[in-house]
């Protein structure tokens, strides 16, 4: 008897804005009206996806002082696309990306619970942790939280916001008409919480939710990061999706789940990735290459090079070399409202690496941009990526992806018609939805009411 | 008798309806309020109505019988979801009828709002708008633990702490109604250019930030989201006194007033005109509707006998803030009609019961209008602004 097969779990990324949206392709629709969402969401749940995923920032990003115009701009309320998403939908999971700066968990609790009830159990949530005075500019509170604390504010917001999804029971509800007696007790949704972020009390106005409380998700990558998914999170998302890369880090996070008493299934690690499908290995090479090429113009390139070199390169020539002189060192001030020139720990090594790989290679600027960014994940036919896809489960690397298009609304078409049939076939991904709730598609255990 | 004006009618949706003991009814879906198909049903009927647009109730804390505190009484629907999705959950679902949820503006965000009715508007094509209110329940103050609210006597005006504190609230609110509208305004419509040559999906030239700073809040914008299809979703608040009548003459495209009798109604239009004059917006359309609770029967006696039913279940005479009509949907039509002369444009009727009386609005009320030339007899076509006769606003940012 043949060991039963790890089930993949996937995921559809709404095309962001970032780079790896091509709008500039000839298919490209619109990024913001509802037929786009609809359809992207559509094709998940024929695909038999586990969620949609929708993605959030609150300041449109600037560089060199100016709104940054290269890439989509402009983009939907989460909750509120989501709600509508809903309506479309039958089983898909709805994820979307809620900020735990620039909300109160009050508010959020309630849209979650409200969520969760409109589209009978399929919410879940994605945690994040900005801190910065420039998107705080939007905000009642201005920039308040030092960047260190972020993650206290965020782990502090997800455990008011579990005591709100808890504090209804769910029997509270008898609305018996003969009697006159709707509510079983009256202090029902009372909550106290206070530590140093939050001092709240009173009764929470969304009887409990199908789910108990959204899944959650969370993107970490730093060590506190991960600290926190493993204290806290159903899923984490990740860019670690090679074998090795994999491997290590599912064996780092899942190793940290005991000392919370948790369980390795209790939380998935779901990469993103990207994909370029062909008819052929060699034809999806080339589409690859040609993808990469639209995703970094000369323009997007000079962008990339001024994140980590932090200086204004404007003048430069993008099929010319890479900038001389060493990175500006210190705070980054030339990208605002992205998260990943953060991740640009240590500029001074990265442009080393660059240069040297400039030089070995002899590649342009544009052309190291093109090699050392964002790569397509999976390239090759249909059978070639169901394979890899299939093996890094199996070989628990992962637990499933989270597909990133490159095209608004129709990039995973192609994928849900040829690869995801192949997935099923072997046994690794559900042919139909057997089960109701995101929490249950992802294989989750029950909620357990934290204390 | 033919009106001369087109006439607007709106519904008000809220539990079960209006009546505390309407959950308690035969046909009453008590144990659905939280699903979203208890909510479709209701608004495809008032669609299949035609009428212009429905609210949906909302606050920030458990409902109850008093206007400043929670009552502890487990007699009455308690627990709700929040508007704003129950409406984004409906949108894909329906096609020509507004959706105008309630948000607060005490505790909450003006970015965060504008962008979730900006995209209420995308997802449902042009038909969306907002309910601002207030909360000044101390109660729901301690749900967000950043801001004192005082227990005071809210209705009591002769209190100057009350004048005071209500006069705060809704300044408030008027600041951050022109924080959203300024954010829907943010992006001009043809922003997005998406010019491959240059390489550029936007022009920048045409992103605004709004610069807002007032004494609750300071919003840099733009927004994140694009300028929704009506450029403007409609903004409408209800009011009672001079307070509110100033916020809705500020900021509103439809006001609602709780006027006793049509004399009373005239004398608040006049009221709501000067002010919208003062605020410098005579020229623009501000509809004032009359909010009106509906007990609906086939004849009066069964109105009546209707009402008097559910007084019994309750315990307790009805009573309510806005004027209370019992008897049938002709006798209804009768002072819908006459009413207008007080410069009237619409009505917001509040259903004493669901579905009950929704049904009597749609099979029975708008009929009769239908047979006296006072009702549309179908859907024009186009977006809740149009149907109301607003013009689609020029964007304040715009330069050409």
């Amino acid at each position: 008897m043949t060991k039963p097969r790890r089930q993949i779990h996937l995921g559809a990324h709404f095309p962001g804005v970032n780079n790896t949206t091509v709008w500039s392709d000839p298919q490209a629709g619109s990024q913001i009206d509802f037929a786009s969402f609809t359809h992207l969401a559509r094709t998940a749940e024929r695909a038999k996806f586990d969620f949609f995923f929708l993605a959030e920032g609150l300041r449109l990003r600037e560089q060199r002082g100016r709104i940054h115009d290269l890439d989509v701009v402009g983009r939907p309320d989460t909750f509120t696309v989501l709600a509508a998403l809903a309506g479309v939908t039958t089983r898909l999971g709805l994820a979307g990306t809620i900020n735990s700066t620039f909300n109160e968990p009050y508010e959020v609790a309630r849209q979650f619970a409200s969520l969760d009830h409109l589209s009978a159990g399929r919410a879940g949530w994605n945690v994040v942790t900005s801190w910065d005075a420039f998107t705080g500019e939007n905000f009642r509170r201005g920039g308040f939280l030092a960047a260190e604390d972020r993650y206290r504010r965020a782990e502090q917001f997800l455990r008011t916001a579990g005591k709100l999804f808890d504090a209804w029971r769910g029997d509270e509800i008898v609305a018996d008409k003969d009697s006159g007696t709707f509510l079983a007790d009256a202090g029902a949704g009372a909550f106290t919480h206070r530590d140093d972020q939050f001092d709240i009390t009173g009764q929470f106005n969304v009887p409990r939710s199908p789910q108990g409380r959204p899944v959650i998700l969370q993107a970490g990558d730093s060590d506190a990061g991960r600290e926190f998914a493993a204290a806290t999170a159903d899923a984490i998302f990740t860019q670690h999706n090679t074998l090795e890369a994999g491997r290590a880090f599912v064996g780092d996070v899942k190793g940290r789940l005991a000392r919370y008493g948790r369980s390795h299934d209790e939380l998935l690690v779901l990469p993103s990735a990207t994909f370029a499908l062909g008819d052929t290995d060699a034809e999806a090479q080339e589409k690859a290459l040609l993808v990469r090429r639209q995703q970094v113009s000369g323009q997007t390139a000079l962008r990339f090079v001024e994140h980590v070199w932090n200086r204004d390169l404007s003048d430069h020539d993008p099929d010319g070399p890479l900038p001389e002189g060493d990175p500006v060192v210190g705070e980054n001030t030339i990208a605002r409202g992205r998260a990943s020139v953060r991740q640009i720990r240590d500029p001074l090594a990265t442009a080393r690496k660059w240069r040297e790989l400039a030089e070995a290679k002899k590649l342009s600027l544009r052309e190291v941009v093109i090699a050392v960014t964002g790569r397509q994940t999976f390239i090759g036919t249909a059978a070639t990526i169901a394979d890899q896809i299939d093996d890094l489960v199996q070989q628990r690397a992962a637990d499933g992806f989270i597909l990133v298009p490159h095209v608004t609304p129709g990039g995973l078409d192609e994928f849900a018609d040829q690869v995801v049939p192949l997935l099923q076939e072997r046994g690794s991904f559900r042919a139909d939805y057997e089960t109701e709730t995101l929490r249950d598609h992802l294989g989750l255990p029950p909620v357990r009411s934290r204390p | 008798m033919a009106s001369p004006l087109p006439l607007h009618l709106a519904v008000a949706l809220d539990g079960a309806g209006w009546h505390p003991a309407a959950w308690r009814l035969p046909d009453a879906r008590p144990s659905e309020l939280l699903t979203a198909g208890y909510w479709t049903d209701l608004v495809t009927e008032a669609e299949r109505g035609l009428l212009d647009f429905v609210t949906i109730e909302d606050g920030l804390g458990l409902q109850s019988s008093y206007p400043d505190r929670l009552d502890g009484r487990t007699d009455q629907v308690r627990g709700r979801l929040d508007a704003v999705l129950t409406a984004a959950r409906i949108a894909p679902l329906t096609s020509h009828i507004g959706l105008v949820p309630t948000a607060t503006t005490t505790h909450t965000e003006p970015f965060h709002i504008a962008k979730a009715l900006a995209t209420l508007d995308y997802v449902s094509l042009g038909r969306a708008g907002w309910r601002v209110q207030v909360s000044g329940r101390p109660d729901e103050a301690a749900h967000f633990g950043r801001r004192h609210i005082p227990q005071l006597k809210i209705e009591d005006f002769t209190d100057p702490a009350v004048l005071a504190f209500v006069n705060e609230l809704f300044d408030e609110a008027a600041d951050f109604a022109e924080v959203v509208r300024r954010l829907w305004d943010s992006w001009e419509d043809d922003a997005e250019i998406r010019d491959v040559a240059t390489g550029r999906f936007i022009d920048i030239a045409k992103l605004h930030h709004i610069d807002f700073e007032g004494p609750r809040f300071s919003v840099r914008g733009p927004s994140i989201t694009p300028r929704p299809p009506q450029g403007q979703p409609l903004v409408t608040s209800l009011a009672h006194s001079t307070i509110p009548y100033r916020l809705g003459a500020r900021a509103a495209d439809v006001v609602y007033i709780t006027p006793a009798d049509a004399d009373i109604a005239r004398a608040t239009v006049a009221e709501i005109r000067e002010l919208q004059a003062e605020a410098g917006r005579a020229e623009q359309t501000v509809h004032v509707f009359a909010d009106l609770v509906v007990f609906l029967g086939d004849t009066d006696a069964a109105a009546a006998a209707g009402r008097a039913r559910l007084e019994e279940l309750a315990g307790a005479a009805y009573a309510s803030d806005a004027p209370i009509f019992t008897g049938t949907p002709q006798s209804l039509a009768d002072q819908l009609l006459a009413w207008q002369d007080a410069g009237l444009t619409g009505y917001r009727l509040r259903p004493a019961t669901l579905p009950g009386d929704l049904h009597a609005i749609t099979r029975g009320l708008v009929p009769e209008l239908q047979r006296r030339g006072a009702f549309r007899t179908a859907y024009p076509g186009g977006t809740l602004r149009s149907l109301l006769g607003l013009p689609r606003p020029a964007n304040r940012y715009a330069t050409v």
